[in-house]
């Protein structure tokens, strides 16, 4: 009975191993991603990014029609592009950088809208938007295990910098000049997983499994070490439960999984040990046991 | 309206039409929906119709939305030709919103429209099965039969519209009518040749329905009827099983959805992937399937390749 309901629909179906191995990828490299995000109160610019990788991601489309590496590729680009852009702009003019990055990311989005359909019918467009977790083909598979691997070491490469920029940016530019360049590396991470994660889940929908998991973890940890350990699993399990969701349930997959990573929010919102609602409502209770 | 506005639209279109070349003042100014209906129009009307089409050759008529060119289109025909049975679920907003007098003229009226997804209910038994009764199947024109009754209804209402080229319009029809019926026998004498066992055909997209009802071939979908729905991994696994189970031989993409799916799904099952099915748009003349004859015709050739050879 447990066999059928947890594990028999990934013996049975090819197709739901790799939607599974796909989701485990992108969890190890955008919840880590998602955690310095949000402790840099960039939580938003990830959605701002994903927007700024449509245009990049429609030309490679245009260019090569449905190639995975053609797409990931105009992708990246379109993001570093707009990410340096965005960040010049705010370092030499008046203007904030969430202000140039919005400005950036409706320009890009127009852009990309207007590609797709200058070149192909309103349903190419809804691929993008929306990708196609159950239709992995290894090369799908290959460029997000591969940009997984490559966000983890850089992660580990950067590290201390990040760590220390998060927390205390002043300090960080006194002592050292790796903030700048760390910055930017950051910023790549960002850009190449969301564009991993678009080809599974759709531009949509990939920040999503970026951000809402970190988020999440905030409620159950104070040291970052275990808010990315938190993220990852929870982004892990938000990714095998609506897997089966979509399968029990007949809800469509990309969705299913952003909604149980959301479910897993509203549970800490309310329970998480660091300043979820109920352990601020009853500070006492947990000491007098 | 007040009486000054009328009397300005009537000066107006008189200038319009006293300035209007000879020729395109007595032709007919019609729109066709999508693709497949204009090129009924077309062979129908000839040269006396000023033909457009709105949704044009490779295009989705499901997820369509309308221009502002459109909707001046449609102000300024006379006649706008629709499949209706909800095939085109815009476009009622579109003659609203562009105003004209434009007479509206259901292609499918008369045809006994089939349930939506007829093989597929017994695989929805969630609270969103198809069971409403408006929820039918548009895609008539699948069944070469049914395209004789939007030939006939196209040619009453040019006839209507233009009493004078009615005759022209009987003429064409009645040829026209007369392919179609060759078309239909080609079409039957080549699927009965297929060994029943093998007459299941698994494809992307259910606007097989009318074709496989009039010529006796299963088209199993793993979506709904509108392309819109995103297939859920219950779908896939159960179309999976299904292939598997009944042995369905070949699987078919379709111009209009997501190819990744199809080929992930023959894949894991062996099948072979057919070929392309036409079903909602035409292509470019250069393409496969310019008009709806050679779109039947590739289309027939298309299955019969992938079923009979085994």
């Amino acid at each position: 009975m447990l066999h059928d309901l947890f594990i028999a629909p990934f013996i049975e179906f090819e197709f739901m191993r790799r939607a599974l191995v796909g989701s485990l990828a992108i969890a190890f490299g955008a919840a880590p991603i998602g955690v310095f995000l949000m402790l840099r109160r960039m939580s938003l610019i990830g959605d701002a990014m994903a927007h700024a990788i449509l245009p990049g991601a429609a030309i490679g489309y245009l260019l090569s029609g449905l190639s995975v590496f053609a797409m990931a590729g105009g992708g990246m680009i379109a993001g570093l592009v707009i990410a340096i852009g965005a960040a010049l702009i705010a370092r030499n003019t008046e203007l904030k950088e969430d202000a140039s990055l919005a400005s950036f990311l409706l320009i890009a989005l127009a852009l990309g809208v207007t590609i797709v359909s200058i070149g192909g019918s309103n349903v190419d467009l809804l691929r993008f938007l929306f990708g196609s977790v159950l239709a992995l083909d290894d090369q799908t598979l290959l460029l997000i295990v591969s940009i997984t691997t490559v966000s983890l070491f850089a992660l580990a490469l950067i590290w201390r910098p990040l760590v220390l920029e998060c927390v205390d940016p002043g300090f960080l530019r006194s002592v050292s000049r790796a903030g700048g360049p760390a910055h930017l590396a950051f910023l790549a991470l960002v850009v190449i997983n969301l564009v991993g994660g678009f080809h599974a889940l759709g531009t949509l929908l990939a920040v999503g499994i970026m951000i809402v998991p970190a988020v999440t973890a905030r409620f159950w940890a104070r040291d970052i070490t275990m808010m990315i350990v938190i993220a990852v699993t929870n982004a892990g399990v938000a990714g095998y439960a609506g897997l089966l969701l979509s399968f029990h349930a007949g809800l469509p997959s990309g969705p299913a999984v952003i909604l149980v990573s959301g479910v897993l929010y509203a549970a800490s919102v309310i329970a998480g040990p660091v300043g979820g609602l109920l352990w601020q409502a009853f500070p006492g209770r947990h000491l007098e046991a | 309206m007040s009486i000054l506005l009328r009397t300005v639209i009537a000066l107006w279109t008189a200038v319009m039409l006293a300035s209007a070349p000879a020729a395109a003042q007595d032709r007919v100014k019609v729109i066709a929906s999508f693709s497949i209906l204009a090129d009924l129009v077309k062979n129908v009307g000839g040269d006396r119709v000023d033909l457009s089409v709105l949704v044009g050759r490779g295009s989705d008529a499901h997820v369509y939305a309308p221009t502002p060119a459109d909707a001046r289109k449609v102000a300024e025909a006379r006649l706008v030709v629709v499949n209706g049975l909800g095939f085109e679920g815009w476009l009622d907003r579109l003659i609203k919103a562009a105003g004209g007098k434009a007479t509206v003229v259901v292609a499918t009226k008369g045809i006994k429209a089939r349930k939506a997804a007829g093989d597929h209910d017994h695989d929805r038994k969630d609270g969103h099965k198809h069971d409403h009764d408006d929820d039918v199947d548009p895609h008539a024109w699948q069944n070469v039969l049914n395209v004789k009754t939007y030939v006939a209804n196209i040619r009453d209402a040019l006839a209507a519209a233009d009493p004078a080229g009615a005759d022209t319009y009987k003429v064409n029809a009645a040829a026209y009518s007369a392919r179609l019926d060759a078309l239909n026998a080609d079409v039957r004498a080549a699927t009965a040749k297929i060994p029943s066992a093998r007459r299941k055909i698994i494809t992307n997209h259910d606007a097989f329905g009318y074709f496989g009802a009039a010529y006796g071939i299963r088209f199993v979908a793993p979506q709904g009827v509108a392309t819109e729905s995103e297939p859920s991994a219950r779908d896939v696994a159960r179309i999976i099983s299904q292939m598997k189970r009944q042995r369905i031989p070949a699987v078919f993409l379709e111009n209009i959805s997501d190819p990744r799916l199809m080929q992930r799904i023959a894949k894991e099952t062996g099948a072979k992937i057919g070929g392309t099915l036409y079903s909602d748009a035409l292509t470019a003349a250069n393409g496969p399937a310019p008009t709806y004859i050679d779109m039947m015709r590739h289309n027939l050739g298309t299955l019969v390749g992938a079923l009979a050879t085994s």
